[in-house]
């Protein structure tokens, strides 16, 4: 018995010193240099134990960061003792996340010979019940199973998942591995096709086919902007000049963005096999990834990944014996949101601080160090690697007319089902929202979706048959950015919504220029005005203004796109901000400083005392009523300072808001 | 200001780091991976490791200043036993992360601008998105990640800290 990555027998001469262009291909498909039945199935039984263990069972719980707040851990431990006690050698693996956040604790049970079960919303206590269950032959309970063979008990009760309303509408490419691979791993992301497309380009193409199969494809940008990806590379590729740069953005810092983390949570080598093809076809043989502290799990997983792509040659000098070198180094970000700007995030690399600066010269001709720099994001580097396993061709196959390929967008807020769901470019914000997130939670009233962050905008239920694509966010007043989807509900004041964005827009701002630096701390004082029952029309042309200014004049795109949550929010929800400035009142009853104030229903006190206690301004009494009996509770107006404490303390809800 | 001891130690540990990042061209691309190092040893950064990281590096001390100024990760400050961080993100803010936010300082006894509780137990950061949007409001306490949190669970959570214990 053999490791899937060790030689086969003597043949097999690959290693570091002395590569073998075949190497990967060899150990699922090998062997290819000689012939050898004995050797053929040393490699099957290699591909089957990393998968299955000796007794050909396979547990996985899904541990990346939404998993793990959710308690996977205790879950995983219960496994393993439940293993244990059954004195079962069964691959146990902690795996990414399938995205479907709302369903974790995510574990997925298989045996040979029966179809995979994937149960759901697993605690420690039901794990026993799940292993007994499934071992014996019954799938009942389960989630969702990955076949229906008609081999175990129960199969016709649950459903595929794909035919679960949440994966369904999905065209799952690029994170297709997160949550079915071990992300420590480099065996399991072979098995699964990884390192071919590296394999295909450094065996038999030239960087400048490389680069036209990617603008074939008709990939851009997934970081926000939706520069072509295949131009971006070619510029670079014709600066001349020995020393580039390719640097993979995973400084994932928008609010509501979760796709970078869990692509590289689930998926590293996916991420790696695409920057060193980004450096072949670019003829850089130095990479940076560029890491967002705040994520510390994306970084160790890349770290491990980084450790093994090295091990076995795919990293480091003469990669599978083509000549070409290329290595990585980590860097963790401090965090910064205007790293998302990329000459923000060389200053960065630099050990500066991270202030953009004028373009051009652009990173392609001048970045890091001066030297020609390629940047991409984690989600576009994760595409690369289909389009040259698979052809431009098929990969343009969905998509888009202007835009190819698949997105994978977040889902959280109000909605029903929150994760992380890949559909092709061009899918409607209703089909996200309604038919794969399930719609608005707890039934309350849909109000609109923010979408692309700080940078994005809000839009309201007329556009929900938008499809999102970048041309159509923009002329909406929205912006693709991250792809994070921020659903609102009527429990969701969008006047507070806007401040939340330049509050974040202001705290983010560098400070370099001058429009962005003061225009936005300008609107958010504005609005803040608003919000308080200060504010007038006047404000709102101010804001107009400001935003005018703010978005034409700013050096970078974090100013120029800071007015989009404001503008959007005034142009479709005009009627919210005047009822805050005309009505002095606020229609989601979140606005605190509008309360008029807080009534004691006179039936529900029970005079027990505790608001009189808790409030901080001393404005609450008890009073006896003049037939004496129980006191009850008492409000000062002229002394309340409208924080709500009484209202969050009584336990018999016998305090009120006045709106 | 650091004690002379305190001074004297921090100073040596800048130099048992320093040696780690030679192979950084030019080597002052290495200050943010160094100060990252040094926090991460000691909490904070203390005055005298920045003075010293200033002179290894031969970078002025407004330059390293103005770095641990610009970027969230960084404090000056020591922190307490535990670390609270908040998620402010997006999805975190219109499930009430503010409101928990304020929830949390008012258990611990704590009003802006102070981060650090009496005790010294709990410092308290927000931080703009942990990326576990799916199980908003988030906090992490420490390195354990604890989502769908509301005042109640935080409560619970907060009084097993209290008491000493890690909360499961």
């Amino acid at each position: 018995m053999i490791g899937l990555m060790e030689p086969c027998c003597e043949h097999c001469t690959h290693t570091v010193e002395t590569p073998c262009r075949d190497y990967i291909l060899c150990r699922i498909k090998g062997p290819l240099c000689h012939s050898s039945d004995e050797c053929a199935a040393k490699f099957g039984v290699a591909v089957e134990e990393t998968l299955y263990g000796s007794e050909g069972i396979r547990v996985s719980v899904g541990m990346s960061t939404c998993g793990l707040a959710s308690g996977a851990q205790a879950v995983y431990d219960s496994l393993r003792g439940e293993l244990t006690l059954r004195n079962l050698d069964a691959k146990l693996v902690k795996t990414g996340c399938i995205g479907s956040c709302y369903a974790e604790v995510i574990v997925e049970v298989s045996k040979k010979g029966y179809p995979t079960a994937i149960y759901s919303d697993v605690t420690p206590g039901r794990v026993r019940q799940i292993l007994n269950s499934y071992l014996a032959g019954d799938a009942s309970g389960a989630f969702a199973l990955r076949s229906k063979p008609g081999k175990i008990q129960g199969e016709k009760a649950v459903p595929l998942l794909e035919e679960l309303e949440f994966f369904k509408y999905q065209r799952r490419r690029i994170i297709k591995n997160c949550g079915v691979i071990d992300p420590g791993s480099i065996e399991e992301y072979i098995i699964h096709g990884g390192y071919q497309a590296l394999t295909r380009v450094l065996k038999g193409m030239t960087p400048e086919a490389v680069i036209s199969e990617v603008t074939a494809s008709g990939l851009r940008g997934r970081g926000g902007a939706g520069f072509p990806t295949g131009v971006k590379w070619k510029i670079c590729s014709q600066v001349p000049g020995g020393v580039k740069y390719v640097i993979c953005n995973a400084d994932e810092g928008d609010p509501g963005a979760f796709m970078n983390r869990l692509t590289v949570e689930g998926d590293p080598h996916k991420v790696l096999e695409g920057l060193i093809i980004a450096g072949y076809a670019t003829g850089a043989h130095e990479g940076y990834i560029f890491v967002r502290a705040e994520k510390p799990m994306m970084a160790e997983h890349l770290e491990t990944a980084i450790g093994q792509a090295k091990r076995f040659g795919l990293l480091g000098s003469n990669i599978l014996g083509s000549g070409y070198s290329f290595d990585i180094k980590l860097m963790l970000s401090a965090g910064a949101f205007v790293c998302g700007e990329e000459t923000a995030l060389i200053a960065a690399i630099e050990g500066k601080r991270a202030m953009p600066r004028q373009r051009p010269p652009f990173p392609a001709t001048q970045g890091l160090w001066d030297k020609p720099t390629t940047i991409n994001n984690v989600e576009t580097l994760a595409h690369v690697p289909m389009i040259l396993s698979e052809g431009a061709k098929k990969y343009g196959s969905v998509g888009s007319e202007k835009s190819k390929g698949t997105k994978v967008y977040c889902l959280a807020g109000k909605v029903e089902r929150t994760g992380a769901a890949e559909v092709p470019v061009g899918t409607t914000i209703r089909r996200l929202v309604f038919d794969i997130g399930g719609g608005v939670a707890s039934g309350k009233k849909f109000k609109a979706v923010q979408i692309g962050g700080p940078s994005g905008g809000c839009l309201p239920e007329s556009y929900l048959d938008l499809p999102l694509d970048y041309e159509s966010l923009q002329s909406a007043g929205a912006m693709m950015g991250s792809g994070g989807i921020v659903i609102i509900d009527e429990d969701t004041c969008v006047v507070e919504f806007a401040k939340y964005f330049l509050n974040f827009t202001t705290a983010e701002s560098c400070g370099k220029c001058s429009p962005c630096r003061i225009g936005l701390q300008r609107m958010l004082e504005r609005i803040t005005g608003i919000t308080e029952g200060k504010g007038s029309e006047g404000d709102l042309a101010d804001l107009r203004d400001l935003s005018e200014a703010v978005a034409y004049s700013s050096l970078c795109a974090l100013g120029r796109t800071a007015p989009n949550p404001v503008l959007s929010t005034m142009k479709y929800f005009p009627e919210e901000y005047m009822a805050h400035i005309e009505g002095k009142t606020c229609p989601s009853h979140v606005c605190t400083s509008l309360i008029k104030g807080y009534n004691v229903s006179v039936d529900l006190c029970r005079g027990c005392g505790l608001c009189v206690k808790n409030c901080p301004a001393g404005a609450i009494s008890l009073t006896k009523p003049a037939l004496g009996g129980q006191g009850k509770a008492s409000i000062d107006k002229t002394k309340c300072v409208r924080c709500g404490q009484c209202v969050n303390e009584c336990a018999f809800d016998a305090i009120a808001e006045e709106w | 200001m650091d004690s002379p001891s305190e001074a004297t130690s921090q100073k040596e540990l800048v130099d048992k780091i320093y040696p780690h990042f030679r192979d950084y061209h030019p080597v002052q691309s290495a200050l943010i991976p160094i100060l990252q190092e040094v926090q991460a040893e000691v909490g904070y950064l203390p005055t005298s490791a920045l003075t010293r990281v200033s002179e290894l590096l031969e970078l002025p001390l407004s330059h390293v200043y103005g770095v641990v100024t610009f970027y969230h990760q960084f404090r000056l400050r020591p922190k307490g036993r535990h670390m609270i961080t908040i998620c402010r993100g997006t999805a975190c803010h219109v499930q009430g992360s503010l409101d928990l936010f304020n929830f949390i300082n008012q258990e611990l006894g704590m009003a802006l601008p102070q981060d650090t509780s009496g005790d010294g137990l709990f410092t308290v950061q927000q931080v703009r998105c942990l990326g576990a949007c799916g199980l908003a409001p988030v906090v992490k306490i420490d390195e354990m990640a604890y989502g769908r949190l509301d005042c109640a669970k935080m409560r619970r959570i907060l009084r097993t800290f209290k008491g000493g214990g890690e909360a499961e």
